[in-house]
Order: structure tokens, then C-alpha cells, then sequence
């Protein structure tokens, strides 16, 4: 049962880091290049999503939208509010990547007559996920367990699960969360494990990057 | 009519105007050398030819093209121009390979196999061939600069823009990045070169720029700038590189 409800997690996972992938990359990218309304409004909102406590914004995002009569499902409102505050997350370590490769890598893209656009899509971005990858394996580290907060909309995950096994033998209360606590070590150990493995297959033979500076 | 034509460039950074009005024209297949001191602004006058840094006044033209017209084509205007950094600046997620065949696909839209083939020739002509697999990190300063130097090649330029592309390598090193532009410039490439290696300048620079302080102070042919300079600051400036930098080939 738990580990059946544990699957919702995962799926509340990949879907919470896609969605603040897509959106982590957008901001980023605007925060960097957009220009200063643009970069001001992205680096505003990175900023306000860092600041509201993950809870919160649960309850927002589900009970928020039925005050308007509109009912949104606890996956969906999870996904929102986990991944857009994830995005905030995902945009500054992306950020810090794009800020991190030499200027000259773009200076070498427009002098060969590359638009903006073409520099950042085949130049920039390549080189910052992979400077993203360390970050990244952080930020899944702290979204897996978030996962379980989507429990106070009503998602049967997993927490959610253990509750109910405790509500009905409360001497197999202690068993329960304990199993959840193993779920979730395997869970970020082989996350982060397979994290580290692609950073090591994108590697790129020869550059050492650390901690954004790059030596020669 | 002069394949480079630059007039009366001004650029200004914040308080201090680094060039005041740098004209200067280069005709095809010629071999310019400009030399000066530190800060005199000889990379943001490079900048300014390809807009990298747009001047605040002055214009340029390539082949007859105004290239700081408010409505060229900028992207395909830089294409005609090589562009040789003083730090390589290859890009460092590709190999060597695409580093000089994505010019080619991404800004000339040639297909993958072709841009390959024409990558390979430039790497063969820079003597780099059995070096296609390896990343800009696996290879020595030189290395990269050639790589670099095919990299421009590659794009079938006009003219070819080179920042001190021989000042940020160990002495040992120079030697071959020096013979493959001495090459070029023999096989009649064009070239606008801004270096203090005097025997590059003697071995095959028609014209020596000699700049200070944003403005050109003199110019003339290398035999003319080395015996009788007529700016007494040429003499002493000729004199002190090449103290400094002897005359490495
Ligand atoms: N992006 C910039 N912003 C502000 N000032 C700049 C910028 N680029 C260059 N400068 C200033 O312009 C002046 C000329 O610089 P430039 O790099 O063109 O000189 P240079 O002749 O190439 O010198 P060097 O031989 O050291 O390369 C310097 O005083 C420099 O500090
Ligand atoms: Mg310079």
C-alpha cells in the first residue's frame, strides 16, 4: 500500500521538476538577456516564489481557485505550487551557470554571425545545464521530500497513506513512518546517484568547472 | 575600392573616449599590421569594425557594404568577417571538429556531412586534422588558437580581425600559430592584425598602423615605420617591443 502510494509521489516529482525546469529555464534566460523589464520581473518573481513557505502555497494554489468556484485537483494544484516554487529554485541555479561561462563564448558566437537567440540556444544553454547538474542534484534532493507536504490538499501519497495505517493500528505507527523514511532515503540516494552518472557522461573531456570558475 | 573602409570612429567609455576618430582603409589580400601601447584602444577599434562594440559615431564598410548602417544585415555582414580573439574562445562543449563545422550549419545552413568536409579541409590547413575528436580543453594554447584561426577560415570570410592571437601563449608556442598566419597571409587572405610580434609585421605586413591614445599616429610600410619613422613616439614604441618581444618567427 505505502509503495503503491508512493508512485504518486514520483509522479508529483516528475512533473513538479519539469514544470520548474521549463519555467526555471524561461526565467533565467530572461533574468539574463531580457533586458532590464523583463530581467526585473523575472528576478521579482524568482523572488517572491523563494520567499513563500511551500505550505502556503499549497493552500493557495487548491483552496485559492474554489474560493472562484473553480475546483482544481490536489495533483494539479500540487504540481503548480511545487513547480513554480521550484522554478524560482531551478532559475537562480541556472542563472549562476549562464553567468558563470566566459563572455567570450558569446562574443565568438555573434562574431561568426549568429543572432542572439542562435548563441544562446547552441552555445549558452548546452554549456549551462551542464554546469546545472550539481545544483540540480540539491534542489531534486529537497523537492523529493517536498513531495510529501501535498498531503495537507489530500493527494493520497504517501505521508497521507501512513497516517491512515497509524489511524487504524497505532502500533504499526512507529513501522509506517519508518518505512516512509526508507522510501525516501532510496528515493534521493537513486536520484542522486543517476544525477551524478549523467553529469559524469556529459562531462566534457579535459574542462574542469568548479563551482562556476573554469580554468584553463 | 578598398575592401575595408573604416571613417572617423569614435567610441567613449563613460568619461574617457577611447577612440577619436580612427579612420583607416585596407585593400583585398593585404596584410595590416596595427601596433600600440596597452589601453591605447586597439581591441575596441577590432570591436568596432565588426560591431561586437558599436562605435557612438564613424561608419565602416566592407566590400562596398555598410556595416554600420542602421538596417544591415548584421549577422550575415559578421559572417564575412573572421574574427581571431587574443583567448581563443572556442566554444568548449564541442569538439574541435564542430567547433569549426557549426559556423557552417548554423549560420550558412550547409548540410551536416558537407560542413564536415570543409571543416576537415581548414583543420588540414592549420595543420590540426589528427586533432578533430579532441575538446579545446585537451589542447595546448596554440592548438586552440589554430583551431580557432580555421574556425574563421571556415566561413569563407572577406577579411580576417585578429586581437594578439599569439599573447596569451607560453613563448614556445607562437612559432606555430605565426607560421599558419604567415601562410595565410602569403596565400592572399586579408588581413587587419593587432600584434607586437615584429617578425610577423616584417615577414609579410604591407602596411604597419602605428596607434596611441585612440588616434592613428602614423602608418606606413614596415621598411619605411622600422628605418625612418616620422612620429618620433613610432621609433621609441618599435624600439621598446622589440626589445620586448625580440623577433620570434
Ligand atoms: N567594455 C568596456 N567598458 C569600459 N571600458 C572599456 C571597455 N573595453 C575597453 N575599455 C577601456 O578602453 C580602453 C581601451 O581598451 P582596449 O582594450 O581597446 O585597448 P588595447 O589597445 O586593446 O589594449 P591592450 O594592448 O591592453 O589589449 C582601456 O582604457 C579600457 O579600460
Ligand atoms: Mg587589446
Amino acid at each position: 500500500m505505502l509503495l503503491r502510494a508512493t508512485l504518486i509521489n514520483i509522479e508529483l516529482l516528475f512533473a513538479l521538476l519539469f514544470l520548474g525546469l521549463l519555467l526555471g529555464t524561461v526565467v533565467a534566460l530572461l533574468q539574463v538577456y531580457g533586458g532590464r523589464f523583463a530581467g526585473t520581473l523575472a528576478a521579482g518573481y524568482a523572488w517572491v516564489f523563494r520567499s513563500i513557505p511551500a505550505l502556503v502555497l499549497l493552500f493557495l494554489f487548491y483552496f485559492g481557485p474554489s474560493q472562484f468556484g473553480v475546483n482544481i485537483p490536489p495533483f494539479i494544484a500540487a504540481t503548480l505550487a511545487l513547480g513554480i516554487r521550484s522554478s524560482a529554485y531551478q532559475s537562480q541555479i541556472f542563472r549562476g551557470a549562464i553567468q558563470a561561462i566566459p563572455q567570450g563564448q558569446m562574443m565568438a558566437a555573434r562574431s561568426m554571425g549568429m543572432s542572439r537567440l542562435q548563441g544562446i540556444i547552441t552555445i549558452i544553454i548546452p554549456q549551462a545545464l551542464r554546469l546545472s547538474l550539481a545544483g540540480w542534484s540539491n534542489e531534486f534532493s529537497s523537492v523529493v521530500k517536498d513531495t510529501t507536504l501535498a498531503y495537507v490538499v489530500g493527494l493520497n501519497e504517501v505521508l497521507r497513506h501512513a497516517r491512515i495505517i497509524m489511524d487504524r493500528h497505532y502500533e504499526l505507527a512507529m513501522l509506517a513512518y519508518l518505512a516512509v523514511a526508507v522510501i525516501f532515503f532510496v528515493l534521493t540516494y537513486s536520484g542522486n546517484r543517476s544525477l551524478g552518472w549523467l553529469e559524469g557522461r556529459l562531462r566534457i573531456p579535459g574542462l574542469q568547472m568548479k563551482g562556476g570558475t573554469q580554468n584553463k | 575600392m578598398s575592401l575595408l573602409k573604416a571613417e572617423n570612429i569614435h567610441k567613449r567609455y563613460g568619461k574617457e573616449e577611447v577612440l577619436k576618430g580612427v579612420s583607416l582603409e585596407l585593400e583585398r589580400g593585404e596584410t595590416m599590421v596595427v601596433i600600440g601601447p596597452s589601453g591605447t584602444g586597439k581591441s575596441t577599434f577590432l570591436r568596432c569594425i565588426n560591431q561586437l562594440t558599436p562605435p557612438d559615431k564613424g561608419r565602416v564598410w566592407l566590400d562596398g557594404v555598410e556595416v554600420t548602417h542602421p538596417k544591415c544585415n548584421i549577422n550575415r555582414l559578421r559572417a564575412q568577417m573572421g574574427f581571431v580573439f587574443q583567448d581563443f574562445n572556442l566554444f568548449s562543449h564541442l569538439n574541435t571538429l564542430r567547433n569549426v563545422s557549426i559556423g557552417l550549419t548554423k549560420v550558412k545552413g550547409i548540410r551536416k556531412e558537407d560542413a564536415r568536409k570543409l571543416a576537415m579541409k581548414e583543420l588540414e590547413r592549420v595543420g590540426l586534422d589528427d586533432k578533430i575528436d579532441a575538446y579545446p580543453a585537451q589542447l595546448s594554447g596554440g592548438q586552440q588558437q589554430r583551431v580557432s584561426i580555421a574556425r574563421a577560415l571556415a566561413m569563407e570570410p572577406k577579411l580576417i580581425l585578429f586581437d594578439e592571437p599569439t599573447s596569451a601563449l607560453d613563448p614556445e608556442l607562437i612559432g606555430e600559430v605565426l607560421e599558419v598566419m604567415i601562410k595565410l597571409a602569403k596565400d592572399g587572405m586579408t588581413m587587419l592584425v593587432v600584434t607586437h610580434e615584429m617578425g610577423f609585421a616584417r615577414a609579410v605586413a604591407d602596411e604597419i598602423v602605428f596607434m596611441e591614445h585612440g588616434v592613428i599616429v602614423e602608418q606606413g610600410n614596415p621598411q619605411q615605420m622600422f628605418s625612418a619613422p616620422k612620429h618620433p613616439r613610432t621609433g621609441e614604441f618599435l624600439n621598446k617591443i622589440t626589445e620586448l618581444y625580440g623577433e620570434t618567427e
